[in-house]
């Protein structure tokens, strides 16, 4: 991680191409050294936090005012940073049988700025919690009595979980995690903070601004979605092709406890829906040998996504998992004890997350740890099934390779759609595929659940949703089409997108047949489309051009009188 | 350690934080002198030092300071 004078020369680095966000820093202490640390690690992730910063202390008369300039700067992002020395300096000044009443009008503030802040802002707001001071005025006691500082202060970091539980737009970034990390002595230092009022030590200022910029990325859909498993060393003590299943080290003795417990984190993590790969040099067959039959494994075949265990070098297999998952490269991180295989992926794949694994493999957990690798700002139960769909695709591909007729193949499937207009039942998945797809999407306009609800039943407005199952699995809801009457003529057609899981299948040819037929039995001529570039959706670029239409201006048009349905294998469920 | 030694480290640490390879100090040197050499900085500066020199100032020595002389003096004392 960089120092704090490197992250200050960021600055001057040009933001220009980066992605902006602007971002209202609100602090109760000195906070110029935390907005430049922001900012020179916000450059690093990719993005242009155009930060506007309180003056000292103004936390109240910004959120409070109708006028202030904290509303004039229009934020998307809000941060609050009310230190636990301010709500020390709060608690000293309450007479002693008021002690015990901090934590809950502390709670009722926090509670009041956010909501005058959402009634007046369409923004997140991020919240530092309260890194603890022990006064030691109780001594132990202070668990023991609600009077104490620390009881108070432990009160409203726990009434503010239980409060972002609850309020959607209400995001935590975790000091307290931090100092319990580095220990109070180097997040604080005392000279620092009677000289210039600041309460984070320079030493610290990278970790806090990386946390929050974690934070801040996974909003913005910067997130890990995949972790790739090496075998032997990483998930297991030992080698199995050589030293056979009953001397690989697992279970509760000696190393092995080391590799059962980094077992139980990988395990969590797909509860929460990452996706588990293994990537490992080894006989497929000897490989699968101890999920199939050890006692001491948590994992097992059903919580792995994907199982590549060849001979072949990993990065061209981490490409393999790459392509059967759909997912970014940025958006996977790969673990693995040898050094010479890190590197080789490093080098050969630099999006891919390489964490430099301690040679000690009782270490791999506490490290890990501090990585803080899987940041998310959303979880719901859809997560943990994602696993199963996965696992189903990875099905598909292997049979495929079977088959060298692709036609052959796409038939074996026995593909089934249901296509249905935007109702109440589908309007939050399309809502959610609105958000999430960037690549197949031509021309990204957003919609949120509100949006939608306002297009269904309109009299010019035609919107349909595609399902799609096979004999594998049923994908869900993986296609949204609005089609937005131009003239008596013309369809135009103002989103076209679908979700990469099932791509190669013939939906589009299958989409194009649905709506082509409906244009023409309602006595349209054209269908209209069009292409907005963005960074993420190339692969879409000659979209229109693939499936017939002609290119005119800026727009491709289909005269739909002659069309002719074109070859798929799906039929309508 | 010799004071000339001293200064030449502090005239680094100058260099680095303030990003600036422009910059000589001799022991006359003020806040003045030196571009960017603000009171938010000075914090940068003086934490900066204490780590080079594995030191620790007191909160009011840091105050103190007119020139970097006293910076130097104050770092000299406390190395011995």
């Amino acid at each position: 991680m960089k120092v704090f004078s490197q992250l200050k020369k960021n600055l001057k680095n040009d933001f220009s191409s980066l992605k902006t966000i602007r971002v209202a820093l609100l602090g109760d202490t000195a906070t110029q050294f935390l907005n430049q640390a922001l900012r020179g690690t916000g450059y690093d992730a990719g993005f242009n936090l155009q930060i506007w910063e309180a003056d000292f202390n103004q936390i109240e008369r910004q959120v409070l005012d109708p006028t202030s300039e904290l509303y004039e700067f229009n934020p998307e992002l809000v941060i609050l940073f009310q230190s636990s020395h301010k709500l020390l300096a709060k608690y000293n000044k309450l007479k002693p049988q008021e002690y015990s009443s901090l934590a809950d009008a502390q709670l009722e503030l926090v509670d009041n700025l956010c909501t005058t802040i959402s009634g007046k802002l369409n923004a997140k707001i991020i919240y530092y919690n309260y890194a603890e001071i022990n006064d030691a005025v109780f001594g132990n006691y202070a668990n023991k009595t609600e009077q104490s500082f620390l009881f108070q202060l432990r009160k409203v970091n726990y009434g503010i979980m239980s409060y972002a539980a609850k309020t959607p737009n209400f995001y935590i970034a975790d000091i307290s995690a931090i100092q319990n990390q580095l220990g109070k002595a180097a997040v604080f230092q005392p000279s620092v903070y009677i000289n210039s009022d600041m309460v984070l030590s320079i030493e610290v200022l990278p970790l806090i601004a990386a946390r929050t910029v974690d934070l801040i990325s996974s909003m913005y859909g910067k997130f890990k979605k995949c972790v790739i498993l090496d075998l032997d060393n990483t998930t297991w003590g030992g080698i199995i092709g050589d030293d056979g299943l009953e001397n690989i080290q697992l279970g509760s003795l000696g190393i092995g406890k080391a590799f059962t417990e980094f077992q139980y984190w990988i395990k969590k993590l797909k509860n929460r829906g990452i996706i588990v790969a293994v990537c490992s040099k080894n006989t497929e067959s000897i490989a699968k040998e101890p999920f199939e039959k050890h006692p001491d494994m948590v994992l097992h075949l059903d919580d792995i996504a994907v199982f590549m265990a060849n001979w072949d070098n990993k990065a061209d297999n981490i490409r393999q998992i790459q392509s059967i998952l759909n997912i970014g490269f940025d958006s996977m991180v790969f673990l693995d004890d040898n050094p010479f295989e890190r590197n080789m992926v490093r080098e050969n794949i630099p999006d891919v997350t390489v964490p430099e694994l301690p040679e000690d493999p009782a270490e791999y957990l506490e490290y890990l740890y501090t990585l803080n690798l899987f940041e998310t700002v959303s979880f719901s139960d859809v997560d943990a099934e994602r696993t199963k769909q996965y696992q189903v695709e990875a099905q598909r591909a292997i049979k495929q390779t079977s088959f060298t007729n692709e036609d052959d193949f796409l038939k074996s499937l026995n593909m089934l759609s249901l296509v249905e207009p935007f109702n109440k039942f589908n309007t939050p998945r399309v809502a959610q595929l609105s958000q999430r797809s960037n690549q197949f999407n031509l021309r990204t306009v957003r919609y949120t659940e509100a949006d939608v609800e306002k297009l269904i039943g309109l009299d010019d407005v035609f919107t349909y949703t595609f399902t799609l199952q096979d004999q594998f699995g049923d994908n869900g809801l993986i296609c949204i089409i609005i089609l937005k009457k131009e003239n008596q003529d013309t369809l135009f057609i103002d989103t076209w997108l679908m979700s990469c899981r099932v791509l190669k299948r013939g939906m589009e040819n299958f989409t194009l047949n649905t709506l082509a037929n409906f244009a023409k039995e309602q006595g349209y001529s054209y269908l209209k489309g069009e292409y907005l570039a963005t960074p993420k959706n190339d692969m879409v670029r000659d979209h229109y051009k693939n499936l017939g239409f002609e290119q005119t201006g800026g727009h491709w048009l289909l005269e739909v009188k002659n069309y002719t349905n074109k070859k798929c294998f799906i039929d309508y469920k | 350690m010799e004071k000339s030694e001293i200064l030449e480290k502090i005239t680094e640490i100058f260099k680095d934080t303030l990003d600036n390879d422009d910059i000589v100090l001799t022991y006359d040197t003020t806040a003045n002198d030196v571009e960017d050499w603000d009171s938010l900085n000075h914090i940068q500066l003086v934490v900066a030092v204490e780590k080079q020199f594995k030191i620790r100032f007191a909160s009011q020595e840091i105050q103190k300071w007119d020139t970097v002389g006293d910076m130097v003096n104050s770092v000299h004392a406390k190395l011995g």
